[in-house]
């Protein structure tokens, strides 16, 4: 099959699959019920473009393939078509959407499982898998816009599916809001990319470079890395992120953990020249994720909620992300993307299967006649459920051990990675990366204290939920327990993709290094920063083992910590930090700040000043000036009361008087 | 197919239908007669649309007429026919039509044929309005769609129903006396012009003549204060959410989805090509007050507890991206602001409707009376949730294709382009989705906590039939927008290329006028200077005359190149100019490049008043 075809498969299939859910069961009710076939064809459209994605990946492109259909607007000198790329970033972006799509698919079969939109469910995840694949492939800004909005669009959907608790349309209407302050950002960018250049064409934008002022390309980089941080929830646009965790679980896992969140960084990622031709907002970048991944680790540490520590942590390792990509080392940025795609797609759907088991719990209770209200997503109501639920606590063991760093998991080469590369540019002379490069360590140690502590408060100790032995939850379908493995087997695994620098020694590179940045002469879709100050072999087998050693000391530790103290353990914690415990329990007031300084005054002054300004000042004015004019009005009163053909009579007497005018005035 | 007199069978078909209203018997034979006359029409405008020659969509296309209408001394013609700038505006009264007769089938309980007889009367005028390539068949159109909408709020509106009718007419028909004078004496003085001294109408004839310098300013203050009035634009927006509120659902539908776009459509068509000088002076001024009303409209929308006044301010914060699209003169953001015309009488269109749907059902607007409504009425709660998001401009979607265009021309526009102004207006983006969501918000999620919405029933079979269109075309204008763009394009590009010949030719005009500047004789040259860039692109080499420096008489001629610079820029590279520098003619060639090849060619956005003052021989002799 040639190329253009396999594209407009890939594309149009999760799109068919989205009508196909949502339009046909939205008039037919009787198809609603049936959730196999609605599952399944949900399914299917997203794992057949794996396949041929998988087949696209096999054909090699070391030379970027674009597909274009049609032009989607023209105007003077814009001309925009759907164009989509085919290269090696968006191929490995798009084996990421897909693949881990396909199993949160599968997923979502079990754990959607009578609920009465579940059709609606699917409709919104296809659309989901066909927006983010737009915003992948996309060849020009503007599709890449479309994707982009169109993400958002069905992350404001799956984050209010449960509309009837307004709580949730409120987190829907935050993360779409913010987003689009974010979007703002990224449409100021094009604007300005466009009358510089005249093209939003990728091809054209890296030709162009050259051409912009050193000022423009700091505002455009500027712009985007804004646009950025709405949709990979980066300080200032984070708060949302948290929030967007009231969708069902497997939203969290597919869009705000693997894909969606991770745009922001395949945006600069795919601009890396543009971004690397404006070091001072490189070192915006960086700073402001070292920043955003520990403050959100920080936060990490003092939830109880199993889905907003995972929230906060990928708000932490977005921030590695956006590290890296500040450091001009955007190959390991999308290395970590790629992990974390797995170990985080583990982690929220090993939640959701925890989530499911403690729902029959709290729905057992019921059933006995208890009147026990338990918060199935609150840690300190588990604990002791490795006995019952052995896959779920195994795998999210495992993806665990992954972020945490521990040697030999994916998570330790990418995470390791960034540190280096951090390190190693500060060694270059960019002092700020040696800056980030500690934030990174320590934030490496808060990782694998806040992640092990969600394991042990979850799956070991005490069984704390209302009576707890006699009521037992019970292992997930295996619609979740199969993604979940195959999700540990690569948050295992799948980091010996990109090796450390140090293997060159003993004759391996980094594949993705090469696959991503160019090898053997041959440049890859992805710039990265020119160093001069390489660091010495010693000097790099004593960082990997610092690493290593936070990684195994904070993992063991945090085991014992917890194993000793099991709840408890929070209170010593806090005791410790004092007042700076009580900054990350209340999450830095981000929310409340933007309360204060942005949401109030906005919409109260909308409210309280600008509406009765225009009723009373603006009109006002007007009607004032009417009854002034006592003359018209009168004679509008008695039109009032007037007959049709009377009015119709005057205006056509009028139009003779003037017309008399005219010809003999 | 070529009907003969088919752009008149358009326009008068309703009104003959309106005859058939009239005498019909029962209220549903009033009914079907205007569900039928409306629904031939719009086939009938489909055929406009086959029948358009888009090569030549530049050009008056389908005409009929001109014939005269009273003597030979009084230039008044009936005159009527399309091209790229009417034809979608046509086609959208027209689709509006059956469309607006269905929503009203239940609504409408009282006076039925009375009502439908002006609906038809309305079509007539609106269609007129935008086919009269006559200015005071125009106006006559314009004056028509008055009446029936007056009595549309006046009998079949809500509570203050009396109040809002009364302020609609005097708001419109302020501003519209105010430009029948400015049209008046335009008639005359370009009768004299060229018109060998009889007044005229004639578009064309108005065209040719180049209005004075001094007179452009106030005649364009008289016509653009009556469109700015229809746009509404802030600050003349008052009358509009009263009569939204009060009108009926098919009222509120016609309002916004066409009454509005005759103010923009008159900027478009009159206001720029007749005082082009005038135009670029106040262009500032206009794009500032259509910023101030996208921001102020979308907040003050947000404040709103009533649906439907929510849905009537955010009109005045869309209408605010036309407006800045039309003064940004640029093809794309002008493209943008046609498109947009089209995408909000869409959008607002189907909003106003589902709005009027729920007040059928509940007898109320108030969104706190709802809520939760989503889980009674699914396939309203989705025809919703499509149409806020278009409204909002999410891409994939018909709004977004417009606010992009307007808004990426704007902020390359030589005219209003500043990066604050435009970054101000592109807040309306993020500001759309507060106040959208928001009415999503309180209307449709939430638990239910009215007994009553518990009962509603969801959409019927006409209902769907009413918004499946708009829906659909909001779908399809959203990704496949060019073949609409298409339509327009080449009379916008001429639109905006007459409109600096004109404002250039003005310019000299007045500065022949002025004895200092009279041109020289060059009878040699003595002094050349390098190629100087005066816009992207363009480059001029100018030369002193030795007499000129003598005399110490500014003068210089010029030799304008494009392309690359070189220093040996000289004869054969590119056409010499011979004309001195203030007479150099700013360029707007269509673009000869296929659209997917655009983008490379340098661009020629040349004004003479931006060239450095160093080209110009007298700067400060010549510009208002």
């Amino acid at each position: 099959m040639n190329t253009d075809l396999l594209v407009r498969l890939i594309l149009l299939l999760p799109l068919a699959g989205a009508v196909f859910n949502g339009i046909l069961p939205l008039f037919l009710k009787g198809m609603r019920k049936n959730e196999w076939m609605l599952g399944g064809i949900g399914t299917a459209v997203v794992a057949v473009p794996f396949v041929l994605a998988l087949l696209l990946f096999m054909q090699g492109f070391d030379e970027a393939y674009v597909a274009s259909y049609y032009t989607w607007m023209a105007a003077g000198d814009l001309s925009v078509s759907f164009a989509y790329r085919v290269d090696h970033l968006s191929l490995i972006m798009t084996l990421i959407v897909t693949g881990v799509g396909a199993l949160i698919h599968l997923y979502s079969i079990g754990y959607m499982h009578g609920d009465r939109s579940f059709w609606k469910f699917f409709s919104y995840l296809n659309l989901f898998i066909f927006m983010m694949l737009n915003l992948v492939l996309a060849d020009n800004l503007l599709v890449l816009f479309l994707g982009w909005e169109g993400v958002g669009l069905c992350s404001y959907l799956l984050i209010g599916f449960w509309y009837e608790d307004l709580k949730n349309s409120a987190a829907a209407n935050k993360a779409f809001i913010v987003n689009r302050v974010g979007d703002f950002a990224f449409l100021m960018a094009m604007f300005i990319l466009f009358k510089e250049l005249g093209s939003l064409d990728f091809d054209a934008l890296m030709a162009g470079t050259a051409q912009m002022s050193a000022g423009t390309i700091n505002w455009v980089v500027l712009l985007l890395f804004i646009g950025a941080t709405g949709k990979s929830a980066q300080i200032p646009l984070f708060i949302w992120l948290p929030d967007a965790m009231a969708g069902p679980t497997p939203v969290s896992a597919l869009i705000h953990a693997a894909t969606m969140v991770t745009s922001g960084l395949y945006l600069l990622a795919r601009l890396s020249p543009l971004v690397l031709a404006s070091p001072v907002i490189m070192g915006v970048i960086a700073v402001v994720g070292a920043l955003t991944a520990i403050m959100a680790a920080t936060i990490a540490i003092t939830q109880n909620d199993i889905k907003r520590v995972l929230a906060y942590s990928t708000v932490s390792q977005l921030g590695y992300m956006f590290m890296a990509a500040g450091v001009g080392a955007f190959f390991v940025a999308i290395f970590h993307v790629f992990t974390h795609a797995f170990f985080k797609a583990c982690l929220f759907l090993g939640s959701g299967s925890v989530i499911h088991g403690m729902h029959e719990v709290e729905h057992e209770l019921h059933e006995k006649g208890h009147d026990a209200h338990l918060d199935p997503q609150d840690m300190r109501t588990m604990g002791g459920l490795r006995k019952y639920m052995p896959k779920t606590s195994w795998t999210y063991f495992f993806a665990t051990l992954a972020i945490a760093g521990i040697p030999g998991m994916s998570g330790f080469f990418s995470k390791d990675e960034i540190l280096f590369k951090a390190f190693e540019y500060g060694y270059d002379g960019h002092f700020y990366a040696w800056f980030v490069w500690i934030i990174g360590l320590v934030t490496a140690l808060l990782t694998a204290f806040y992640m092990m502590r969600s394991y042990m408060l979850t799956f070991e100790g005490k069984e704390r939920w209302p009576m707890a032995p006699e009521v037992k939850p019970r292992e997930s379908p295996w619609t979740i327990t199969v993604p979940l493995i195959v999700l540990a087997f690569f948050s295992i695994f799948a980091g010996f993709l990109g090796l450390p620098k140090l293997a060159e020694t003993i004759g391996l590179g980094s594949w993705i290094h090469g696959y991503l940045a160019g090898h053997d002469g041959h440049t890859g879709p992805v710039a990265e920063a020119a160093i001069e100050g390489h660091v010495g072999v010693g000097l790099e087998i004593f960082l990997i083992v610092l690493g290593m050693a936070i990684a195994v000391v904070g993992v063991v530790w945090t085991r014992g910590f917890y194993r000793k103290h099991d709840l408890a353990g929070d209170e010593r914690v806090q005791k410790r930090f004092g007042k700076l415990y009580g900054w990350w329990q209340g999450k830095y007031f981000w929310d409340e700040f933007y309360d204060k300084t942005v949401v109030r005054p906005v919409i109260g002054g909308a409210e309280k000043a600008l509406a009765p300004f225009d009723q009373k000042i603006v009109d006002g004015l007007v009607n004032a000036l009417a009854r002034a004019m006592t003359g018209t009005s009168g004679l509008l009163r008695r039109l009032q009361t007037g007959v049709v053909q009377n009015y119709a009579m005057a205006i056509v007497l009028g139009v003779v008087v003037i017309i008399a005018l005219m010809l003999f005035g | 197919m070529g009907i003969p007199y088919l752009i008149s069978i358009v326009i008068f078909l309703p009104l003959l239908g309106a005859v058939a209203t009239m005498l019909a018997r029962s209220d549903n034979t009033v009914r079907y007669a205007a569900l039928i006359t409306t629904t031939v029409t719009f086939l009938l405008s489909l055929l406009l649309w086959i029948d358009f020659d888009v090569a030549t969509a530049a050009e008056l296309q389908l005409r009929d007429g001109p014939f005269l209408l009273i003597s030979e001394t009084l230039d008044v013609k009936y005159d009527v026919g399309i091209d790229g700038l009417s034809l979608l505006l046509v086609l959208l009264t027209t689709l509006l039509g059956p469309i607006v007769v269905l929503s009203s089938w239940t609504y409408i309980g009282k006076h039925v044929k009375a009502y439908y007889t002006l609906l038809l009367i309305l079509q007539t005028g609106m269609t007129g309005v935008f086919c009269a390539f006559d200015m005071l068949l125009f106006y006559i159109f314009f004056e028509l769609t008055l009446i029936p909408m007056y009595f549309l709020i006046g009998i079949w509106g809500g509570e203050d129903r009396i109040y809002a009718a009364v302020k609609f007419v005097i708001f419109t028909l302020v501003g519209s006396l105010l430009m029948l004078v400015a049209l008046l004496y335009l008639g005359f003085a370009a009768g004299d012009a060229v018109n060998n001294g009889v007044f005229t109408t004639d578009y064309f004839k108005l065209l040719e003549f180049n209005v004075p310098l001094g007179t452009q300013s106030w005649l364009f203050i008289l016509f653009a204060f009556a469109f700015a009035i229809k746009v509404p634009m802030f600050p003349l927006h008052t009358w509009l959410p009263d009569a939204h509120v009060q009108a009926p659902t098919g009222g509120s539908v016609i309002l916004a989805g066409v009454l509005l776009k005759m103010g923009t459509y008159g900027l478009v068509r009159f206001c720029l090509p007749f005082f082009p000088n005038a135009a670029y002076e106040y262009a500032v001024l206009f794009a500032v007050l259509a910023v101030i009303g996208i921001v102020y409209g979308a907040l003050v929308s947000r404040a709103q507890p009533d649906a439907k006044k929510l849905v009537a301010y955010s009109s005045v914060s869309h209408l605010g991206f036309v407006v800045l699209g039309i003064f940004a003169f640029t093809i794309e953001s002008m493209q943008g602001a046609m498109i947009q015309m089209i995408n909000h009488g869409l959008s607002t269109g189907a909003l106003f409707l589902i709005v009027g749907m729920l007040y059928e059902r509940r007898h109320t607007r108030l969104m706190g009376d709802f809520g939760g409504i989503a889980r009674t009425v699914p396939v309203l709660t989705f025809f919703m949730v499509l149409t806020a998001l278009a409204s909002a401009g999410l891409p994939g979607l018909n709004g977004f294709v417009g606010e992009f265009l307007i808004l990426v021309g704007a902020f390359s526009s030589d005219t209003v382009g500043m990066p604050l102004l435009i970054a101000l207006a592109t807040t309306g983006v993020i500001l759309a989705a507060v106040y959208l969501l928001w009415m999503l918000y309180r209307t449709f999620f939430g638990p239910i906590t009215n007994a009553e919405n518990r009962e509603m029933a969801d959409l019927n079979l006409r209902e769907v039939v009413v918004l499946t269109p708009l829906a659909v075309l909001m779908v399809i204008m959203g990704v496949m927008p060019q073949p609409f763009l298409a339509l327009s394009e080449p009379a916008t590009t001429k639109l905006l290329a007459t409109i600096n010949t004109k404002r250039i030719t003005a310019l000299e005009d007045a500065e022949r006028a002025e004895p200092a500047t009279a041109p020289l004789v060059i009878d040699d040259e003595e002094f050349t200077t390098e190629p100087f860039e005066t816009a992207p692109g363009v480059f001029v080499r100018r030369s002193v005359s030795s007499s000129a420096r003598e005399t110490g008489l500014p003068g210089f001629t010029e030799k304008v190149y494009r392309g690359v610079p070189s220093p040996s820029m000289g004869e054969g590279q590119g056409e010499a100019d011979p004309r001195p520098a203030q007479r150099m003619k700013a360029v707007f060639p269509p673009n000869p490049l296929p659209p997917g090849e655009r983008g490379q060619t340098a661009r020629l956005r040349l004004r003479p008043d931006r060239t450095p003052a160093a080209l110009r021989p007298h700067a400060s002799s010549s510009h208002p």
